[in-house]
């Protein structure tokens, strides 16, 4: 596992595309703008959100419960969320 | 002499021919029930196409790059115990786009070489018809899958190096297709045909029922807790194993309708369907859904999903079903009305969980909903046992920790 505590939010940001790469190889994540829903702009189904969700925990160790799911909207709710959880 | 022959399958309702792309075995193995002997093309992608009988292999009499009939014997199999033989080659009814005949294609790579490249449907389609060898290709996809995009680089750069072959190596294949989005027209075509069949052939009836889904997603949320992110359960498993025990009340609705005739099926093995990221869909089968877990159709529904979209479905994956289930709640609908896939005499439909005011005992509350359709064959079943099912439906649902 990554050494969480020194992650900034750029490095964030790349396990997260590099997460989503993963279950979504064909997206153009460069174009992903901060502020949308990520779910809808790359077409991500239940069952890749759980795979998304599965990888960010391998490679951050965060665990995050399906009760946060809904705080985790955008890339940037993404990259805040994570990063509140490994502070 | 106890021979068999192996023929080209049908993989579903919509499939005329299909292209031999690789043998998985050679004269002389030994094969058994369930094996996976061939990869064949078809509009849905690459398929990996089992056999139904233990024996030997005789002969291949297909080669790869062939595009054959369905029915069509792609080898001989001889029965254990029986002593080889050397049986006449059959000729083979090799389709080419204008009728001609085949030209010789080049000898195809060993069955073992192309099996570690993994190749999407997509780029290996686009080679073949930009006369791509695969084997010289670098890919850039997940654990080096070759994709499109390399495809298309590798041809743009045999293009800008070597002069154009004196003899045409590109397979005459379907060259009346535009080379993009290739795949994506024939598979629009295989659904369209199955689709028009299905409406035109079987008398659909809808039934509609809201269930208040706030007693299983609570058991859900809560099993959710107790386990890793790795292991849990979605929603869609809760349904999928609903439906199976509510085809075992209603047993009417799980089979086909052949021949003027209704064929009510023991094995209740659930199409679901899965959408391609590229367009299109596959209804693969979760086999005996009835006697699985819910953590044993977790991870059928994995297995299913890894392989639609690495283009690694079997050919029992997509003849075995015998009920459909879709599942749009990931988008905004509340309701999908289906159509059929023939054979089969029943689709379940279910849409998105939202929120509605909820009248239950004079009080007037908000529960999460959600509206699961029936579409069933009205030739094989009527309207109350339709009812009956989504009542069983919405039962089994309730008592999700049973499920």
């Amino acid at each position: 596992m990554t050494p969480v505590q020194t992650l900034s939010a750029a490095q964030i940001k790349e396990v997260i595309f590099a997460c989503l790469k993963q279950i979504a190889p064909e997206a153009d994540l460069e174009s992903l703008s901060p502020d949308v829903n990520v779910r809808e702009a790359l077409d991500i189904d239940s069952f890749d959100y759980l795979n998304f969700m599965i990888a960010l925990d391998a490679e951050l160790g965060v665990a995050i419960p399906e009760a946060d799911y809904g705080q985790l909207a955008t890339l940037n709710d993404i990259v805040r969320y994570i990063s509140a959880r490994l502070a | 002499m106890p021979m068999s022959e192996f023929r080209m399958p049908s993989l579903g309702a919509d499939m005329a021919a299909g292209t031999l792309v690789a043998w998985k075995v050679k004269p002389g193995d030994h094969v058994t029930r369930g094996m996976v002997v061939a990869e064949v093309e078809t509009d849905k992608g690459i398929i990996e196409v089992e056999i139904f009988e233990d024996g030997v292999i005789e002969q291949l009499i297909v080669q790869p790059s062939q595009k054959v009939p369905v029915g069509t014997v792609l080898a001989l199999l001889r029965h254990n115990g029986a002593p080889p033989a050397p049986p006449p080659p059959a000729p083979v009814p090799v389709m080419t786009a204008a009728g001609a005949p085949p030209a010789p294609s080049a000898p195809p790579a060993p069955a073992a070489e192309r099996e570690r490249v993994r190749v999407s449907p997509v780029a290996r389609r686009l080679a073949a018809e930009l006369g791509v060898d695969l084997s010289s290709v670098q890919g850039s996809g997940p654990h080096g899958a070759i994709e499109r995009a390399d495809v298309e680089a590798a041809a743009a750069r045999k293009a800008a190096v070597a002069p154009p072959p004196s003899a045409p190596v590109t397979p005459a294949r379907e060259p009346e297709r535009p080379a993009g989005g290739d795949a994506q027209a024939a598979m629009r075509r295989a659904i369209a045909a199955a689709m028009a069949r299905s409406n035109r052939d079987i008398p659909h009836y809808y039934l509609e029922t809201r269930i208040d889904m706030s007693r299983p997603l609570r058991w859900l949320e809560a099993e959710n807790q107790k386990r890793s992110v790795r292991d849990r359960l979605l929603p869609a498993v809760l349904l999928i194993k609903a439906v199976a025990r509510a085809l075992g009340d209603v047993p009417e609705l799980n089979g086909y309708w052949i021949d003027d005739c209704h064929q009510p099926q023991e094995a209740i093995n659930i199409g679901f369907a899965v959408a391609l990221r590229q367009g299109g869909l596959v209804t693969p089968a979760i086999h005996h859904a009835d006697l699985k877990s819910l953590d044993e159709l977790m991870e059928a529904l994995r297995d299913l999903i890894t392989r639609v979209r690495s283009g690694r479905l079997r050919s029992s994956d997509l003849t075995d079903g015998t009920v459909t289930v879709t599942n749009l709640g990931d988008l905004g609908v509340e309701k999908v009305y289906g159509v059929i896939y023939p054979p089969q005499v029943a689709l379940i439909g279910f849409g998105k969980v939202t929120e509605q005011p909820w009248a239950e005992g004079g009080m007037l509350g908000i529960r999460p909903v959600l509206t699961a359709t029936l579409a069933a064959d009205h030739r094989a079943t009527d309207g109350r046992r339709g009812a009956q099912f989504l009542e069983a439906l919405t039962r089994h649902l309730q008592e999700a920790d049973k499920l």
